[in-house]
């Protein structure tokens, strides 16, 4: 479980999160959702320790996260798989040797048993034939399912992902968000996924989070969502003409 | 700069990543060295050669001065400000590109120490790399040297090799490996700290390794000065 209580950071005066408490649950997809710049990555990136937030704490399993020393966090980091939003791969690694590095530094593994597990990896999110490219040789889409290998490798406790289906195609999406629905229920993880797919929340929203400038709007479960009454979520959720028409049936 | 240099979990793959940079770093800039030195060693004679045109001096003092010339300023100073535009620019913009592409976020976010596991060994490669640059620049600029006596009739070229020998000092070379080991560090964590403290765009990136070189720079020839202070005098 991840709590994020009264959480507010701004940048240079100006608030991006605005009192946000949160809390999300372990062997769940916990989406945050929300319009472009309403403070999602901002979010996700306080809550794993990236950004500092100017007031409020962050725990991880009743550990007062906020509160930890380098070196204490450390330890709770070697359980953290992130994906970032535009992938972040190591421009001067290839492939395998990306999704490999979580592994040579933290396990004591043979070079075999590595590699297994990095195919094995890779294999999940359906990358097969690139394990000796350069992130520059790959596509958007590629990138993104190498960074989800990367992120998954160790087998992490808590697993953060910024838009991990932006920029592919709606098959392969539903594909990764199966897959991150799948790993969270098998190993039990506290999965936190920023997304504005709307296909990705009524695919996987166990737990939603709407955040509208930059602060908790409201929150519920993907059958809630279409039933809410909340005018900014509803503007959200059902943005264009053809979803407006389909919420005015459903409310009938 | 603390975080840099914490004791690495996993001294193997420090080690893989050192021989890495020393072939990014150094070895990809032998030829660059080189060029320079077998030109200035040349220049250098020339313009020795020209200035002392003197029955009362001897000619192999010519040869005496390129070789001074060398060691003392070109093979460590006017080298390592020539690094810094090459290496020093190379290695701030690759730092501020992982900053802003989120790459370093990546690293910390998995637990690694990433001031230290992408800088450390950039500091240790060329400190140890960069020291070889200077003798190899010593060896190439006295060859220019030797080849432009032997090309024109200012000299003949035995009094040049005379010359190359005559007062010889040791210490001279040391001073200078000296200084090219301190210069190294200079420019690698100047320039990794621009880089790594770089926000915003690419636009930002490119200031900073602007910044990186301008600072490197100055750094050098203020220690320059320093050191010889210390070790000359
Ligand atoms: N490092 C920073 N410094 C200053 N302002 C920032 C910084 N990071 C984010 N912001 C600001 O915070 C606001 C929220 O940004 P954020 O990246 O969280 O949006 P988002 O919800 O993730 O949007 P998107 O869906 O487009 O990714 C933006 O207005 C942005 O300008
Ligand atoms: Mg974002």
């Amino acid at each position: 479980m991840i709590k994020g209580e009264h959480i507010s950071k701004s940048f240079e005066g100006r608030t991006v999160l605005n009192d946000i408490s949160v809390e999300f649950e372990t062997g769940k997809t916990n989406l945050i959702i929300g319009r472009s710049g309403s403070g999602k990555t901002v979010l996700l990136k306080t809550l794993v320790g990236l950004h500092s937030p100017d007031t409020g704490r962050i725990l991880y399993d009743d550990v007062c996260y906020t509160e930890l020393g380098f070196n204490e966090r450390k330890a709770i980091r070697k359980d953290i798989g992130m994906i970032f939003q535009g992938g972040a791969l190591l421009d001067s690694s290839t492939v395998v040797e990306n999704v490999k590095l979580p592994l040579d530094l933290f396990t004591e593994q043979s070079e075999e048993e590595k590699l297994e597990r990095v195919n094995f990896c890779l294999r999940r999110v359906q990358l097969e034939n690139a394990d000796h490219l350069y992130p520059s040789e790959l596509s958007g889409g590629m990138i993104k399912r190498v960074a989800i290998a990367r992120a998954i490798v160790l087998n992490p406790r808590y697993l953060f992902c910024d838009e991990p289906n932006s920029g592919l195609d709606p098959q392969t999406s539903v594909v990764i968000d199966n897959l991150i629905q799948d790993i969270t229920c098998e190993y039990n993880i506290t999965t936190i996924i920023n997304t504005h797919d709307m296909n990705s929340v009524m695919e996987i929203g166990e737990k939603i989070v709407y955040i509208h400038e930059g602060k908790k709007w409201w929150e519920g479960s993907k059958d809630d969502i279409l039933l809410s009454e909340n005018k900014e979520l509803n503007d959200f959720v059902f943005a264009s003409a053809m979803a407006k028409r389909a919420k005015q049936l459903i409310v009938k | 700069m603390g975080k840099v240099f914490s004791i690495p979990e996993k001294p193997g793959i420090y080690g893989r990543r050192i021989m890495y940079e020393m072939e990014a770093l150094g070895f990809n800039s032998i030829g660059l060295t080189a060029i320079i030195s077998i030109f200035i060693g040349a220049v250098i004679t020339l313009q020795m050669a020209i200035n002392l045109e003197s029955p009362f001096i001897p000619k192999y003092l010519i040869g005496y001065a390129t070789r001074e010339t060398m060691i003392l300023e070109f093979s460590s100073t006017v080298v390592a400000l020539i690094l810094a535009g090459k290496v020093g620019s190379n290695i701030a913009s690759e730092i501020g590109t992982m900053r802003i592409t989120e790459q370093i976020d990546a690293l910390e976010i998995m637990g690694v120490n990433s001031a230290s596991y992408l800088i450390l060994p950039k500091i240790v490669a060329t400190v140890l790399f960069f020291p070889l640059l200077t003798l190899l620049s010593i060896l190439i600029g006295t060859i220019g040297g030797y080849i432009i006596a032997a090309a024109t009739d200012i000299m003949i070229p035995a009094q040049y090799i005379e010359g190359l020998f005559y007062c010889f000092r040791t210490y001279s070379i040391v001073y200078s490996l000296i200084k090219m080991a301190v210069f190294a560090f200079i420019i690698t964590s100047v320039s990794a700290f621009c880089g790594y403290y770089a926000k915003g765009n690419s636009l930002e990136v490119g200031k900073s390794s602007t910044r990186a070189v301008v600072a490197s720079s100055i750094a050098i020839m203020l220690f320059n000065l320093i050191l010889t202070q210390l070790l000359l005098t």
